[in-house]
């Protein structure tokens, strides 16, 4: 249905603008003026009038009328004695009802949902019915509008422009709507995740085994029932994990990553520098699957062979495998920030150093280093980011059980793999194993933003000094 | 210490730091060699498959198809007998456990192979022809030298029989090496030697071009508006802040919005690429607006100056001239976002592309895969055979990467402009 009213709406559109565009001609030669606009405009103003509100009318009911229905359904049904207690079992409901109406439903249908089918038949029709009549009358309403607008000569070049302009005004706010996005859909859950489970609880708690969290309603919670979830929710084996691998990560990618940038900025001929730093961009274009299944498959069990034959017992889920393999895929961000920020130290203060004698790495140790520190730190922090944000290594090379522990030969778990395994395969609604995966979510997002917001602004604050 | 002798240390000083530079860039790219070369070793081999050559006759006492039949009713008809007794030619076998194993020497598709030979040519009943019926996985890996023989037999998933079967059988030159066409054809299976990426491979395009029909025209418009027409204020320093903020946002966080928003609220339906595509398609926009932004920054200001000059509008002055020059920087810009978006995997997990499908996906609604989803699935598989076509798997998605960064060099190179 929505298809074809677009596809309709598109068809007027561009038969108005071919209809503007002659009628416009038409009014300038029968009356003899001159125009305030190009015929084109003309046709250009009517398409945007005919098509945008049309569309985003279309956009917003079809947004919100399944919800709409949906709650009207589930009131009749339970106002006709439908027996519900939660909000699964009404989706449930709901769900059936619409396979009957579909006629996909094979279990027994009783009365009750055999009314709540028919009603919800009957509410479709009214809603699609009443979309194609809303949709037609703006169509019309806003024809008549823009027509009247030729008739007077408007200034249609300035119209067209203005509802432009507020086109790409209106792409620009998508990234706030995202942002929003983003931000509402980690709170409300998590909301709903300490409205549960005590901040504290979380945040302080050295165990993490949600699996034990089988509550089937979390709002009415039993004092029992509460212990027994106050320590499955412990964020501290978590951050852990995830620092100790994205530490392992930036003990690989940190001096690598340096070394190969300043080796780029200072010493190397144009010659290599445009052979490796493309080669070592690869690095970061490569995607995370990959490294996961290469660290999972070949560097895990490498290691663990490496270690048998050392008589360490080295599991092949280990947080060193994850953090070094994470490491080699963060090595671009580093050396190719670095190698920014080098490159932008004016070469006067090279030359002063040089002109009393330094050798050259002398002078980069003393004077290049430190006066672009605060933007190789910026892109460390970056890095630090990246490491504790990614997901697919850890979640196929570090393993799953959340272990307290600084062996890097065993395995352990963050942040990302255990959003990840909580999200995976049936999910129950309500459950605070479900939320807390948002409230990880959350967590997750703080702590890149503030990251990257100190990254952001050390890179930065360098730069404008020196530009 | 002399004067020499410091100058002597302060240059094997230098010698050392110029090393360690070398050395670390060397790491990087020995890296990128390792990886490149373990994967290749390991995938080339899953573009072959493992056949065996059996003589099929047609027996119309087996088979209640005449010739001449629709492609439906050979589809429907039941072709398990005149299977076995194909099967069971290839060898001379005793008692029912040795059928058996002889049975398992070949796909659990043989039956549908037969049927599609019968398909392929209506009018071979009654007639015997020579038929290569793939064979199953543990044999594939056995004739790719994969397989370890040299295990005791109880802890090997082919008995002494059936290698004794192989050996035969690679005696008689009945075991023939094919061209895998399931690879790409197939959708997923539970069996290696069927399992194909042909249902990722469409669901990575359907996503793909939602990604780019919603991220493009977006975000150029976007960065138009910040960069051609947007007052200095509040409002876009908080857009720009945003839009810096949203490409450092971990992917995964997308994929908890998606959950939340575009699955549990407007309930589009689940696995599909229409809501992998709206991710990606969020996830993507700030990485184009950047590059995109970039390219229009560097049109030099003469140009609109002239367009102006001459009496067009501010925005034909943009459309008509700015935009053009800045279109290479921000295609180029496009397709690495793009490329990024191809291999993104963890948001697509949460909202449950990992699911198994077995259809090839024919609208972006149908339940589907992506490439790099089909790579953490079977990655998970304890099989052997699903070791060498997750590799595969990654081959083709580095090799559709690297053609679309080549492109995406080629655009900046062949159509950038130099002002200066």
């Amino acid at each position: 249905m929505n298809s074809v009213l677009i596809f309709l709406i598109i068809i007027f559109s561009l038969s108005l603008f071919f209809y503007g565009k002659s009628k416009s001609k038409t009014i300038s030669i029968n009356n003899n003026i001159k125009l305030n606009a190009l015929p084109k405009f003309y046709g250009y103003y009517l398409v945007l009038w005919c098509s945008i509100p049309a569309l985003v009318f279309l956009l917003v009911w079809s947004l919100f009328e399944p919800v709409i229905i949906k709650s009207i359904i589930i009131d009749t049904a339970a106002n006709q004695g439908a027996i519900f207690n939660d909000k699964n079992e009404a989706n449930l409901i709901y769900e059936k009802i619409k396979a009957i109406h579909l006629g996909t439903y094979l279990g027994d249908i009783d009365s009750i949902l055999k009314e709540s089918a028919l009603s919800y038949a009957k509410f479709i029709n009214l809603f699609t019915n009443s979309k194609i009549v809303l949709i037609f009358g703006i169509i019309i309403a806003s024809i008549i509008y823009s027509l009247n607008k030729i008739k007077n000569n408007n200034k249609a070049r300035d119209d067209v422009e203005l509802i432009l302009k507020g086109l790409l005004f209106a792409s620009s706010l998508i990234a706030i709507l995202t942002t929003l996005g983003i931000i509402f859909s980690l709170l409300f859950e998590s909301i709903k995740f300490f409205s549960v489970i005590n901040v504290f609880d979380y945040l302080f708690g050295t165990n993490w085994s949600p699996q034990r969290a089988f509550v089937r309603d979390a709002s009415a919670i039993t004092e029992a029932e509460y212990a027994e979830l106050k320590d499955a929710f412990g964020f501290i084996p978590l951050i852990a994990g995830t620092s100790f691998i994205a530490f392992i990560a930036m003990l690989v990618a940190v001096p690598v990553g340096l070394f190969s940038g300043i080796y780029m900025a200072e010493y190397a001929s144009i010659k290599i520098r445009r052979v490796s730093k493309p080669i070592i961009e690869i690095l970061a274009g490569i995607p995370t699957v990959v490294y996961g299944f290469f660290a999972a498959l070949t560097v895990g069990p490498f290691f663990r062979q490496v270690g048998e034959s050392f008589g360490l017992s080295v599991s092949s889920e280990s947080a060193l495998a994850a953090g070094l393999i994470m490491g080699i895929m963060i090595i671009p961000y580093v050396s190719s920030l670095s190698d920014d920020v080098i490159n932008s130290v004016p070469q006067s203060l090279r030359d002063g150093s040089y002109a009393i004698g330094a050798t050259k790495s002398e002078t980069i140790k003393k004077v290049v280093i430190p006066a672009a520190l605060p933007g190789i730190i910026g892109s460390i922090l970056l890095a630090v980011s990246r490491a504790i944000g990614e997901t697919m290594i850890v979640v196929m090379a570090a393993g799953l059980a959340a272990n307290l522990t600084i062996n890097p030969l065993e395995s352990t778990t963050t942040i990302t793999t255990q959003i990840v395994m909580i999200l995976v395969g049936d999910q129950e609604f309500d459950s605070p194993k479900t939320q807390s995966a948002f409230a990880l979510g959350l967590t997750l997002f703080i702590a890149t933003l503030i990251l990257n917001y100190i990254a952001q602004r050390a890179v930065k604050k360098y730069r404008e000094k020196y530009d | 210490m002399t004067k020499e002798e410091r100058l002597k240390k302060r240059h094997s000083a230098e010698k050392r730091f110029r090393f360690y530079g070398i050395v670390s860039i060397f790491v990087a790219l020995l890296f990128v060699l390792i990886l490149v070369h373990n994967i290749f070793s390991k995938g080339s081999s899953a573009f072959m498959k493992t056949a065996i050559n059996v003589e099929v006759f047609f027996d119309p006492e087996l088979i209640d198809v005449q010739n001449g039949a629709s492609i439906d009713e050979i589809m429907q008809s039941d072709f398990f007998d005149i299977t076995i007794e194909t099967l069971l030619k290839t060898y001379p076998v005793n008692d029912f456990d040795q059928e058996n194993e002889l049975i398992d020497l070949f796909t659990t598709d043989a039956e549908l192979e037969i049927k599609r030979a019968l398909i392929d040519n209506n009018n071979l009943i009654g007639k015997r022809i020579n038929l290569e019926i793939t064979a199953s996985d543990d044999i594939d890996q056995l004739h790719k030298g994969n397989y370890p023989r040299d295990l005791p037999e109880d802890r090997r998933r082919i008995s002494n029989f059936q290698l004794q079967i192989y050996d035969t059988l690679v005696e008689n030159k009945k075991i023939v090496k094919n061209f895998n066409n399931y690879f790409f054809k197939n959708g997923d299976s539970r069996d290696p030697e069927l399992a194909g990426i042909g249902g990722a491979l469409v669901g990575s395009f359907y996503s793909i071009i939602i990604c780019l029909l919603l991220a493009f025209p977006v975000a150029v418009l976007a960065s138009i508006y910040l960069e051609e027409f947007a007052p200095k204020n509040k409002i876009t320093d908080f857009i720009e802040i945003n839009i810096n903020n949203l490409a450092a946002v971990p992917s995964i966080v997308y994929g908890l919005l998606a959950l939340q928003i575009l699955l549990a609220t407007i309930q589009l339906p689940r696995s599909t690429p229409l809501v992998a595509g709206i991710t990606l398609a969020l996830m993507t926009l700030p990485r184009i607006i950047i590059p995109c932004r970039a390219s229009l920054k560097a049109v030099p200001p003469s140009i609109r100056e002239g367009a102006l000059a001459v009496g067009a509008s501010k925005f034909q002055s943009v459309f008509h001239h700015v935009v053009p020059l800045a279109l290479p920087g921000t295609l180029s810009g496009t397709i690495i976002g793009l490329a990024q978006a191809l291999g993104e995997t963890a948001p697509l997990i949460l909202i449950g592309m990992v699911a198994f499908v077995v259809d090839i996906p024919s609208t972006p609604i149908d339940p589907s895969s992506s490439l790099p989803v089909q790579v953490y699935l079977w990655s998970e598989s304890a099989e052997r055979g699903f070791v060498e076509k997750t590799s595969a798997t990654i081959m083709m998605l580095l090799s559709f990467l690297i053609v679309m960064n080549f492109l995406a060099v080629y655009l900046r190179q062949k159509f950038e402009k130099r002002w200066n």
